[in-house]
C-alpha cells in the first residue's frame, strides 16, 4: 500500500515536472494575453486611392516607423519599425508602387514595396558634412526616361534611380557651405536653391541628366532672413526676415534671382505678434500666422503679395491637393469650443467652400496639429474629401462626412512610465455575469472542452470552445477579481495623455490629456517624467478612490520648472495640479502613509532642497517622527560620483516654508574618471516581498540571506569603451561592478570583469543582482549573477542556540555596524542582445523566479533563475540535484516554448513591467514599446490553482464511474455474503 | 527538420570544396568618409521542400548590427548591406519569427582594404561565405499530444482509475494466498469493532493501514 502511495506520487511528480516553466498551447494564445500595435506620431503622410482595389495611407512617424495603413478601418498593412536613431526625414512615392523613405539625417534611401512592404532596394548615401535632409520625387517627368529621385543629404545633391536605387550622379556642396533648402526641376534642369549664412541666397543650376553644374547665381539679400524658406510655386519664394517685420518673395526665373521686399503692416494694419510662416505647401499661396490669426497671402504674377483671407483661430493648414487640371484645394481647422470645423476651399476660388464640415472630437484628444486630405468621387461626380488628423495626444483619426471614420490611440507607442491600480471591490448591487446557464449548457460545454483536450474536436467546435473560453473568463469585468488578475495598467505617453488599460483585453477604460503636460506660451516642451501610486487605499480607506501622482516638467533640461497631476484612478479626472516653483530632480516616494494612506513623497530640486507632498501637517507630523531614518542617494553619471544624503533641517529661506528641508550630504563614492564611466545602476524595487531569509543548502548547511532595501548595483565601463561594440579592443575595455549599500555608502563587493563593455542591463531582486554586458575576448554577450549572503547569521545554525536564546535573530540590523557578506557569483554566455531586463514578482515570493528578458528580436523570453545559479557545477551530486541544481553550460539556453510572447514580437520594445497578482504562483507581464503586450506567467506553473484547461467533465465521470463501481461491487459483496451465510 | 539539416550540412561540404577567394567588403568610394560595407546574405530554408526558397514572411526579417547602432532589412532575394562601416570587430544579429540565428562576429581589417572575416559565436564556426542560416527552427507553442489511451491513462484521473482498478481486482487476488483462517479473524475483529460491511471488501487495504 505505501510502496503503491509512493509509486502514485512520484508519478505524479514526474508528470508535473515534465514541463518546467511557461509554455502555452496555440489556442490558448489570447485568452489571457492581448498584444496591440502602434505606429506612433505621423510625421508625414501620403494617400494611395488612386487604383481599384485597397485604398491605403501610408505614414511615417516618430517612432520611426513606415507603415501602410488601411484607409478604411484604419488597420496596419504592413510596418517597419526603422532603429532608433534611423529617423525618417522623407517619405514619398516613385513609380506607383514604391514607398520611398529618406532616413538616418539624408543618409540612407530605401523604397519599400507597396502592396506587402517588402523592402525592394536600400541605398546609402555618401558625404562628408552633416545638412538638411530633402527627398524630392519629380512628379511628371519625361515618359521616356528613369523615374528620378533627388535627394539632398549630407551636404550633396544625389540623383538615385528609383528601379534599382542605383546612384546615377552626385553633386558635393560640402565645399560651397551652402544650406541647401530646396530643389526645383524644370524640363532637363535642376535647380538647387539656398542660404549661405543668413542673408546671401544662391542657386546653382545643374543639368538633369548628368549632374553637370550650369550655372550659378547668388544674390545678397539687404537684411537677415528668420525661418525656412518656403516655396510658393515652381521658381517663387517667400521668406521672413530678421525682425519678422517683412516678407521678402524670392523668384529665379531662369536662374536670375529678383527679389521684392513687402512689409507685413501694409498686408494687414493691426498685426502686433511675431509672425511665422506657416510649412504648408500651397500654389501660389502661403500662410502667414500672427497670434491666432491666419493669413492666406497670393503671390501674383508680378511678386506682389495680396491679402486673400484672415483666418480666426486656425490650427491647422493641409498642404494643397491636386484635384483636377488646374484645381487645388486645401484643408484647415478651426476650433470652436469642443467643435471643430474643417474647411477645405478652392486655392483660386476663395468665395465658396468645396467642404464646410463641424466635428466634434473628444477634447480629451487635444488640438489637431497636423491635417492631411484626400479627395474621392461621389457618385453624383462632386468630389468628396477625407482628412486625416493627426491630434495633440498623438492619435489619429480619419474624418470623412462630418463623421470619425475611425481613429488609433498612437498615443500609446510611446510609453513614457507606467504603474498599475486595483479595480473597485465588487459590491452588491453591481451586475455579476447575466446570463445564468443551466446545467446541461455547463456540462456541454466542458463536454466540449474535454473534446478539445483530447484532440477530436471539429474546427466548428474548436472555435466553440474559443468562443466560450473568452465569454466565460470574465476578465474584462471592472471590477476586482479573487485572484487579483484584473487591475488598471496606468500608462503615461510622451504626448501628456494618461491611460488606463484594463488588463483583462487592454482596452482603454479612461484617458485624460493632462493640462499641466500641455505645450502652453509658458511651457514651450513639457515631458512626462513618472508617475506614481499616490493614494492606495485599502482596509479603512475603502471609501476612497486611489489615486495616482504624474509628475511633468516644463522641458527636457533639469532647470526647468515642475508640475504635479493628481489623478483618480477608477474615474481618470484630474483632482488636482500644482505647478511648482520649484525644480525636480528626483522624486522619492517614502515608505510612509498618512491617515488617508497618501503616501509621503520628498520631491529634491537641483537647489539641494527637499519638498515634501502633500503639504499636510499630518505628513509633516509623520516626517518628524522618522526623520532621522530618512536615507537617499543620488547618482552623477557624468562625474562619476554616487551620494548619499540625509534630511537635516526645514529650508532657511526668506519665506518660511515648512514643507521644505535642507540636506546633508553623508558619504559619497567618487570613482576615478579616467578609468571609470557609471553607465548603470539599479536597486531593488520598494515592493519587493521576500519569504525566506535563509537558503538551506544541499548539506543542510543554512546561507543568510543579505536581503536590504538600501543597496545599490552600479555598473562602471572603462571611458573608451562606452561606446558601440567595434569602438574599443578588449585590451582597453573592462566592466566594474559595485554593490554599494546606500546607507552608509560602504561598498559590500566589487568586481572587474576585464575585456568587457556595456550596454548593461541589470536587475536586482532580494539578495542578487543579474547583469547582462558583452565580453569582447569572446565576443559574445554575457550574463553573470552575484548572489550577496550575510556571514554574521552564519553561525544560527545550532538548535541549541536557539533553545537557550544565544542567537543574534532578534538584534536590529543596523548600518551602523559593518555587515560581513559573501558573494556567489557566475557568468554565462547569452546569445542575443538584450534591450530590458526585469524578474517576475509575485506577492508572497514564495514562487520561484523567473527572468524577464526583452531580447534584440522584440521578444520577451521567460529564463528560470535556477539557470543562474551561481552553485550550478559540471557534475552536481545527488543531493544537488534533488535540490534542482542544473548541471554547469557555459551558455544559457534559449528554450522557445519559453518566449511569453510566443509568436509575436513587441516591436521596439523599451520596457517590461512585473505586478504580482492576489494568486501566489501569478505574476502579470506588460512589455511596452511601440507595440504592448500584455500577459500572465506562473514561473512555477499554477500550482494554487486549477488550469484553464482544467477539465471538470472528466473528473465529474470519474466521480460517477467510481460512485457506479463502488455500488456494483457493494451489491456484488453483499449477495456474496448472503450466499457464505446458507452454506 | 532532418531533411533541413542534411542540406545545411551538404553545403557546408559544399562551400569545403569550392574554397574560392571570396571578399564580402568592398573599400569605399573615394573621396568619402572612411569606412567599408558589409555584404551579406541571409538565407531560410523552407520547411519541407529540398530548395531554399525565401517565404513570404521574409520583409519582417531584421538584421541587427552592434546590439541595435544600426538596423536593415533584407532584399526579396535576402541580401542586406551595412555602409559606412568603421574597421574593426562587430556583432551582426538576426531577428526572425520562428528561427534562430547565431550572431555573428565580423571582423574588418584595415590593413587588409576592409577584407571582412566572419564567424558564427554560438559554435565558433567560421563562416567562408556571408551567407546567414538559422541554426534551428523555434517552435513557439506547446505541440497538443493526439488522442491516445496513454494520455488518459497518464492524466492524474485515469492514474485514480487505475489505482482503484488495481485495488478492487489484484488485492483479492493477492488475498487468495492468504491463510483462510487468519483472515476470518480479522473479519471477525473487524465485525466486532462494527466497522461497516463496505470495509469488510477491503481487508487487505485495512490491514495494511
Amino acid at each position: 500500500m505505501a510502496m503503491a502511495i509512493r509509486v502514485f506520487l512520484l508519478l505524479l511528480f514526474f508528470l508535473s515536472s515534465t514541463n518546467i516553466g511557461y509554455s502555452l498551447y496555440e489556442d490558448q494564445v489570447g485568452l489571457m494575453d492581448w498584444h496591440q500595435q502602434y505606429i506612433g506620431k505621423v510625421k508625414h503622410a501620403l494617400f494611395h486611392t488612386q487604383k481599384t482595389g485597397r485604398k491605403r495611407v501610408l505614414v511615417s512617424t516618430e517612432e520611426n516607423v513606415v507603415a501602410s495603413l488601411d484607409l478604411r478601418h484604419g488597420e496596419i498593412f504592413w510596418r517597419h519599425v526603422l532603429g532608433t536613431n534611423d529617423v525618417v526625414d522623407g517619405l514619398d512615392i516613385a513609380l506607383g508602387k514604391y514607398v520611398i523613405t529618406l532616413s538616418s539625417d539624408g543618409s540612407i534611401l530605401r523604397a519599400w514595396n507597396l502592396p506587402d512592404g517588402q523592402m525592394v532596394w536600400e541605398t546609402s548615401l555618401q558625404g562628408s558634412k552633416t545638412s538638411k535632409s530633402i527627398l524630392y520625387i519629380p512628379k511628371n517627368p519625361k515618359s521616356d526616361k528613369d523615374d528620378l529621385i533627388l535627394v539632398f543629404g549630407k551636404g550633396s545633391l544625389h540623383a538615385v534611380s528609383s528601379i534599382d536605387g542605383e546612384v546615377l550622379w552626385r553633386k558635393d556642396f560640402a565645399g560651397e557651405s551652402i544650406e541647401v533648402s530646396h530643389i526645383i526641376q524644370s524640363t532637363d534642369k535642376i535647380y538647387v536653391a539656398g542660404f549661405v549664412g543668413s542673408s546671401k541666397f544662391y542657386v546653382y543650376g545643374l543639368n538633369a541628366d548628368s549632374g553637370e553644374l550650369l550655372k550659378n547665381d547668388h544674390t545678397i539679400l539687404p537684411c537677415d532672413t528668420f525661418g525656412e524658406l518656403l516655396s510658393v510655386s515652381g521658381d517663387k519664394f517667400v521668406v521672413l526676415d530678421k525682425m519678422r517685420s517683412k516678407i521678402l518673395t524670392i523668384n529665379i526665373k531662369n536662374g536670375e534671382i529678383s527679389y521684392k521686399q513687402t512689409l507685413i503692416s501694409d498686408l494687414i494694419k493691426e498685426s502686433s505678434g511675431q509672425a511665422v510662416i506657416l510649412p504648408s505647401r500651397l500654389p501660389e499661396l502661403f500662410a502667414l500666422r500672427i497670434d491666432s490669426l491666419v493669413l492666406t497671402i497670393k503671390v501674383t504674377n508680378e511678386d506682389d503679395l495680396v491679402l486673400v483671407d484672415k483666418i480666426n483661430n486656425a490650427a491647422a493648414v493641409s498642404d494643397a491637393l491636386s484635384i483636377s487640371e488646374g484645381q487645388h484645394a486645401f484643408a484647415f481647422i478651426q476650433h470652436e469650443g469642443s467643435n471643430i470645423h474643417l474647411f477645405v476651399k478652392d486655392v483660386n476660388d476663395w468665395n465658396g467652400d468645396l467642404l464646410k464640415e463641424s466635428i466634434i472630437i473628444d477634447h480629451q484628444r487635444g488640438n489637431i496639429e497636423k491635417i492631411f486630405i484626400n479627395n474621392y468621387v461621389r457618385t453624383d461626380r462632386s468630389y468628396g474629401f477625407r482628412a486625416l488628423m493627426v491630434m495633440e495626444d498623438h492619435s489619429l483619426l480619419l474624418v470623412q462626412q462630418g463623421e470619425i471614420v475611425w481613429s488609433r490611440e498612437d498615443g500609446l507607442a510611446s510609453v513614457v512610465d507606467v504603474t498599475t491600480s486595483e479595480l473597485p471591490v465588487e459590491k452588491e448591487g453591481v451586475s455579476v455575469a447575466t446570463v445564468e446557464q443551466n446545467l446541461f449548457e455547463w456540462l456541454k460545454g466542458h463536454v466540449l472542452k474535454l473534446k478539445g483536450t483530447l484532440m477530436i474536436a471539429s474546427p466548428e467546435d474548436v472555435v466553440a470552445i474559443q468562443a466560450m473560453r473568452l465569454r466565460s473568463s470574465e476578465k474584462s469585468k471592472m471590477t476586482r477579481d479573487h485572484n487579483g488578475f484584473r487591475k488598471l495598467l496606468i500608462v503615461l505617453t510622451r504626448a501628456g495623455k494618461v491611460f488606463a488599460l484594463h488588463t483583462g483585453d487592454g482596452r482603454v477604460v479612461w484617458s485624460i490629456l493632462l493640462h499641466t503636460l500641455r505645450k502652453t506660451e509658458v511651457c514651450e516642451h513639457p515631458v512626462g517624467l513618472n508617475i506614481y501610486q499616490w493614494q492606495v487605499p485599502h482596509h479603512h480607506a475603502l471609501d476612497e478612490n486611489p489615486s495616482i501622482l504624474v509628475v511633468g516638467r516644463c522641458g527636457p533640461s533639469l532647470a526647468a520648472p515642475a508640475a504635479l497631476s493628481f489623478i483618480d484612478a477608477y474615474t481618470g479626472k484630474e483632482l488636482n495640479s500644482l505647478r511648482l516653483a520649484h525644480t525636480i530632480a528626483q522624486v522619492i516616494p517614502l515608505p510612509y502613509t498618512d491617515s488617508t494612506e497618501q503616501r509621503l513623497h520628498l520631491i529634491i530640486d537641483i537647489d539641494q532642497h527637499a519638498y515634501l507632498y502633500p503639504r499636510t501637517p499630518e505628513a509633516i507630523d509623520i516626517l518628524q517622527r522618522e526623520f532621522s531614518n530618512v536615507y537617499w542617494y543620488s547618482v552623477e553619471d557624468d562625474n562619476g560620483i554616487v551620494r548619499g544624503h540625509a534630511l537635516k533641517t526645514n529650508c532657511i529661506h526668506k519665506i518660511v516654508d515648512e514643507y521644505c528641508f535642507d540636506f546633508r550630504d553623508l558619504w559619497s563614492i567618487v570613482f576615478p574618471s579616467e578609468s571609470e564611466k557609471i553607465i548603470a545602476t539599479v536597486t531593488r524595487k520598494s515592493n519587493e516581498v521576500v519569504h525566506t531569509q535563509a537558503k538551506v543548502m544541499t548539506d543542510y548547511d543554512v546561507m543568510y540571506k543579505y536581503v536590504s532595501n538600501n543597496i545599490l548595483f552600479v555598473a562602471n565601463a572603462a571611458p573608451k569603451a562606452t561606446g558601440e561594440i567595434g569602438t574599443a579592443t578588449p585590451e582597453e575595455a573592462w566592466l566594474v561592478i559595485y554593490i554599494i549599500d546606500t546607507v552608509t555608502g560602504r561598498i559590500l563587493h566589487r568586481m572587474t570583469h576585464h575585456g568587457c563593455q556595456g550596454p548593461v542591463h541589470a536587475v536586482f531582486s532580494e539578495n542578487w543582482v543579474v547583469y547582462h554586458y558583452f565580453n569582447l575576448r569572446a565576443h559574445r554577450y554575457e550574463m553573470s549573477v552575484i548572489e550577496v549572503y550575510d556571514q554574521s547569521r552564519a553561525d544560527n545554525k545550532d538548535v541549541w542556540k536557539f533553545v537557550l536564546g544565544k542567537h543574534n535573530l532578534t538584534s536590529p540590523i543596523s548600518s551602523y555596524y559593518r555587515p560581513e557578506v559573501t558573494t556567489k557569483s557566475q557568468s554565462y554566455f547569452f546569445t542575443h542582445s538584450v534591450k530590458a531586463i526585469e524578474v517576475t514578482l509575485t506577492s508572497k515570493g514564495i514562487t520561484s523566479k523567473q527572468l524577464l528578458i526583452g531580447t534584440i528580436g522584440d521578444q520577451v523570453l521567460a529564463l528560470d533563475k535556477r539557470f543562474l545559479d551561481p552553485r550550478r557545477t559540471l557534475n552536481p551530486s545527488q543531493a544537488e540535484k534533488e535540490e534542482g541544481i542544473i548541471p554547469l553550460t557555459d551558455s544559457l539556453p534559449i528554450i522557445p516554448q519559453s518566449y511569453i510572447t510566443h509568436s509575436l514580437k513587441v516591436e521596439g520594445l523599451r520596457g517590461i513591467v512585473t505586478v504580482p497578482a492576489k494568486l501566489e504562483s501569478t505574476s502579470l507581464v506588460f512589455a511596452y514599446g511601440v507595440d504592448l503586450f500584455f500577459t500572465q506567467i506562473a514561473p512555477s506553473r499554477t500550482y494554487d490553482s486549477l488550469t484553464e484547461d482544467f477539465s471538470y467533465a472528466l473528473l465529474l465521470l470519474t466521480i460517477v464511474a467510481l460512485v457506479a463501481a463502488i455500488f456494483v461491487t457493494w451489491v456484488l459483496s453483499e449477495r456474496k455474503d448472503l450466499q457464505e451465510k446458507w452454506k | 527538420m532532418a531533411s533541413t539539416r542534411s542540406l545545411i550540412l551538404f553545403l557546408l561540404i559544399q562551400f569545403c570544396f569550392s574554397l574560392l577567394p571570396f571578399s564580402f567588403a568592398q573599400s569605399p568610394a573615394t573621396g568619402s568618409t572612411e569606412g567599408y560595407t558589409i555584404y551579406g546574405r541571409v538565407k531560410i530554408p523552407s520547411v519541407g521542400t529540398k530548395e531554399y526558397i525565401l517565404p513570404g514572411k521574409i520583409s519582417n526579417v531584421k538584421v541587427i548590427l552592434n546590439g541595435g547602432q544600426r538596423v536593415t532589412f533584407l532584399r526579396p532575394d535576402g541580401y542586406f548591406s551595412f555602409h559606412n562601416v568603421p574597421a574593426g570587430t562587430h556583432l551582426i544579429e538576426v531577428a526572425a519569427i520562428g528561427y534562430f540565428f547565431s550572431p555573428v562576429r565580423v571582423d574588418i581589417s584595415a590593413r587588409h582594404h576592409g577584407k571582412i572575416q566572419a564567424a558564427l559565436t554560438e559554435n565558433r564556426r567560421g563562416l567562408s561565405e556571408f551567407v546567414l542560416e538559422p541554426l534551428r527552427d523555434e517552435q513557439y507553442y506547446e505541440v497538443r499530444e493526439p488522442f491516445s489511451i496513454m494520455s488518459v491513462v497518464k492524466s492524474p484521473m485515469g492514474l485514480m482509475v487505475g489505482f482503484m482498478l488495481i485495488v478492487v481486482f489484484l488485492m483479492p487476488k493477492l488475498m487468495e494466498n492468504m491463510d483462510p483462517e487468519e483472515m476470518r479473524r480479522a473479519q471477525e475483529e473487524m465485525r466486532n469493532q462494527g466497522v461497516p460491511s463496505l470495509a469488510s471488501l477491503l481487508p487487505g487495504a485495512a490491514r495494511s493501514n
